[in-house]
């Protein structure tokens, strides 16, 4: 979906921000995620050569750290919380239908580019399991029927 | 004026927020501005605790303090007619039974502010003693005499190992460097447990606090909170609360006219389970892959960029302020001989009130589960266990239920006490699907450095999945015990040493279920999807209706005072009707 040219300028001014502090790798590429939603590849070169560091060690954090993404994200993130509370209480249940219905596997994103299908360990509302993320708004004491429902209620959106 | 000092604090936290607590809020500022009532304050506070509710004080000059519970915004508008106007409180609402029964039991330390005052208002941290331990520790106390204190505390970390605070502080405190750091350990890895969550979101400035009361204590004047990314509320509020602090004087250069300096940095996760393990946290700070390395050296000798350093979980920092300002003698009052004063945990699983709860150390599981926990959650689906220590703990049965929670008494079980996660389980959630589950974790989690923890588990999971698919083998449970002690003498860090936990305790206390699944192919749990067939138990069902009404797929028939019928034509397996039944009727 994502044809627009990347706005450089951007990344100019996160690497600014962030080229002089101590340990800085990390933030940097958060906050370059934050920005693009993502991390293009093209600003691995760019921080490479701010950093004096070979891509190759920028990879090596990126894939360690489940936060970070190589590709875009759809229009809504949807997150199943598949962490021991929500495991006991069916969370996988949800996560394996919501799977089949939006044809994706967990990580992808739907065809139309809607939705990004993710699944997380524990978002800290485990008194309410099973728990789904849209977005950033929590959803809890979820069921097939519902979760469905807020896929249909966010694709009308 | 009436109105004068009127109140009303709303629960916010996360779990309140996603009890709608946002729409609860909205309706009190509409509501007070429709009564004109302008002098009233609406104070939005971390969570009390109790999930599923919106809990609501109001504080009014007649009345006092009253509590209402599982607020709605339609209700809102009789509560601020009847009680705060016209100071008769709404008796159908009031915080009832669940509330009192969650409630009682509980001894409230590390979570004594969470739920009761505004969180990004440091002023209310004030007036409830905040920051007085510290302003006693820098006046009154050299560094050697605030890690006594603490040592006579006896508290232990909150974190997972239970190592003695105290001790730890001492450590560093013995290595001379021009530069040291304190690190608050807010990763909170454990899937299923929240309580530090609710700490830093319900009482930031007592971990604040804590850390610079550790930072004096080992001479540190940098220090780092590394919270994951997970908890953006959190991090919001820290955010808030140390500029709060710093622009009063009790962060930063020369706090409270001492030479004493402390800076925070907050040092955001970025999802990676490994990274609560202090070693892999360090490297993670400095910007690398989160790789745990061996010890020695450990950090109070090379931590943070080669500086001593030391790491504390949210919780015990959390409880340093007043372990200081009242005394090593009043926190080792409670609790028991070696485990003193309380443990918080987040209740959540099988259970009717989840949320947390804080207990003296020594309560026996079944005084948590049955107490505030206020029993299982569906009548008639009896207990079957209780998980503690998540992915490095174990699911302990219904015959150690009077299991004492403090460290040893745990440990002996073959579980951890861990960060404090506790999830309930019942008859219809299968041991051999759990044992799958977490190893599944770990082998995601695993760095894998070492060997045993990366193809060792790897081998392990791969034998459970078989079992769980009906095609398990004799000699497989043999076969994972030894793969499991062979990982546990073997792993470089604590990850492996402890991943084969939740294997080891379901074989030894569920081994007819993983012989059943076996022999039988038959999941007494009707969990496993292969081993389940979609038949309705007529001896059991209740014709009650929820399973067709919880079918996706319209493939149950059923009609009042009938049995349902499945269509296992149209049937697509998602066990939504299963996870629906109150009385475990479909196999
Ligand atoms: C795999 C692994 C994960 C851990 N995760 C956490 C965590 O999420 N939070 C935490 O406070 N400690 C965690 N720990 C324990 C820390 O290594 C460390 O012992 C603790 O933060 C020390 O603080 P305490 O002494 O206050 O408990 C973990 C340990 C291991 C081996
Ligand atoms: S396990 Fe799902 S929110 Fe904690």
């Amino acid at each position: 979906m994502d044809s627009q040219p990347l706005d450089l300028k951007l990344i100019g001014d996160i690497i600014e921000r962030f080229q002089k502090k101590k340990g800085t790798l990390i933030p940097l590429l958060q906050a370059i995620q934050e920005a693009y939603g993502y991390i293009p590849k093209e600003t691995v070169n760019l921080v490479s050569k701010a950093l004096k560091i070979f891509p190759v060690q920028i990879y090596e954090v990126l894939t360690f750290y489940a936060q970070f993404r190589l590709t875009p994200r759809g229009k809504h993130t949807l997150k199943v919380c598949l962490g021991t509370a929500c495991h006991v209480m069916g969370g996988k249940d949800i996560c394996d239908y919501l799977a089949s219905q939006l044809e994706v596997k967990p990580g992808g994103t739907t065809e139309d580019g809607m939705f990004t299908l993710e699944r997380v360990a524990c978002v800290g509302c485990c008194g309410m399991a099973p728990v789904l993320v849209m977005d950033e708004q929590p959803f809890g004491d979820c069921t097939i029927q519902q979760s469905i429902e807020l896929v249909e209620k966010y694709r009308a959106s | 004026m009436e109105n004068a000092a009127v109140k009303v604090l709303i629960c916010e936290g996360t779990s309140g927020v996603s009890a709608g607590a946002r729409e609860v809020l909205k309706a009190f500022g509409v509501e007070l501005a429709r009564f004109n009532i302008d002098k009233a304050e609406i104070i939005s506070t971390g969570d009390r605790g109790l999930f599923r509710d919106v809990l609501v004080d109001i504080i009014t000059p007649k009345l006092g303090r009253i509590t209402y519970d599982f607020i709605t915004p339609e209700k809102v508008p009789q509560i601020v007619e009847e009680h705060i106007k016209g100071n008769i409180p709404v008796k159908k609402f009031l915080a009832g039974k669940q509330y009192k029964e969650f409630f009682s039991g509980q001894e409230r330390i590390t979570l004594q502010n969470c739920g009761e005052i505004d969180p990004e208002n440091l002023e209310e941290y004030l007036a409830n003693k905040g920051y007085q331990g510290l302003k006693r520790a820098l006046g009154e106390m050299s560094p050697q005499q605030v890690i006594d204190e603490v040592k006579k505390s006896g508290i232990r970390g909150r974190g997972g190992a239970g190592f003695p605070t105290g001790l730890k502080w001492s450590f560093c405190l013995g290595n001379p460097s021009d530069q040291k750091y304190m690190v608050c350990n807010a990763d909170e890895g454990d899937p299923g447990a929240f309580m530090d969550r609710s700490v830093l979101e319900g009482d930031p400035q007592a971990v604040l606090e804590g850390m610079a009361i550790g930072g004096y204590a080992i001479g540190a004047s940098n220090g780092y909170i590394y919270c994951r990314a997970e908890y953006p509320l959190a991090i919001r509020r820290l955010k808030i609360s140390i500029d709060q602090a710093v622009k009063d004087g009790y962060l930063g250069d020369n706090i409270l006219g001492s030479d004493f300096s402390f800076h925070i940095t907050i040092k955001e996760g970025a999802g990676a389970f490994v990274c609560g393990e202090e070693t892999a946290l360090l490297a993670s700070i400095e910007g690398f892959r989160g790789m745990p390395r061996s010890r020695p050296p450990f950090p109070a000798q090379k931590g943070l960029w080669e500086h001593p350093t030391t790491i504390n979980n949210v919780e015990t920092l959390a409880n340093i302020p007043q372990i200081i300002l009242k005394g090593g003698d009043w926190y080792a009052s409670v609790g028991t001989e070696s485990s003193k004063g309380t443990k918080v945990f987040a209740l959540a699983g099988k259970v009717k009130n989840t949320g947390l709860v804080e207990v003296p150390m020594g309560t026996t599981i079944r005084d948590l589960v049955f107490g505030p926990g206020g029993g299982m959650l569906k009548k008639k689906i009896p207990f079957k266990a209780v998980q503690l220590g998540g992915p490095s703990g174990g699911c302990l049965p219904a015959d150690l239920l009077d299991t004492p929670i403090d460290y040893e008494s745990v440990n002996e079980t073959g579980a951890i006490m861990g960060s404090g996660g506790m999830v309930v389980m019942d008859q219809s959630t299968c041991m051999v699907d759990m044992a799958k589950f977490f190893t599944a974790f770990t082998v995601e989690e695993s760095c894998g450095k070492c060997v045993p923890c990366r193809i060792g588990l790897n081998r392990m999971l791969e034998v459970l999945t078989r079992i769980t698919e009906g095609e398990g083998k004799e000699g497989d449970i043999e076969f994972l015990e030894r793969m499991a002690n062979s990982i546990k003498a073997t792993a470089l860090c604590g990850l492996g040493n402890t991943a084969p936990n939740p294997v080891l305790t379901t074989i030894r206390y569920f081994r007819d279920e993983y012989e059943a699944h076996i022999r039988e192919k038959r999941c007494p749990a009707h969990v496993c999807p292969n081993l389940v067939k979609f038949d309705v138990i007529e001896d059991r069902c209740s014709k009650c209706g929820k399973c067709f009404k919880a079918c996706p797929v319209d493939a149950i028939a059923w009609e009042k005072k009938t049995f349902p019928i499945i269509d296992k034509e149209k049937c697509i397996r998602c066990r939504s009707c299963i996870n629906e039944c109150d009385q475990m009727a479909i196999e």
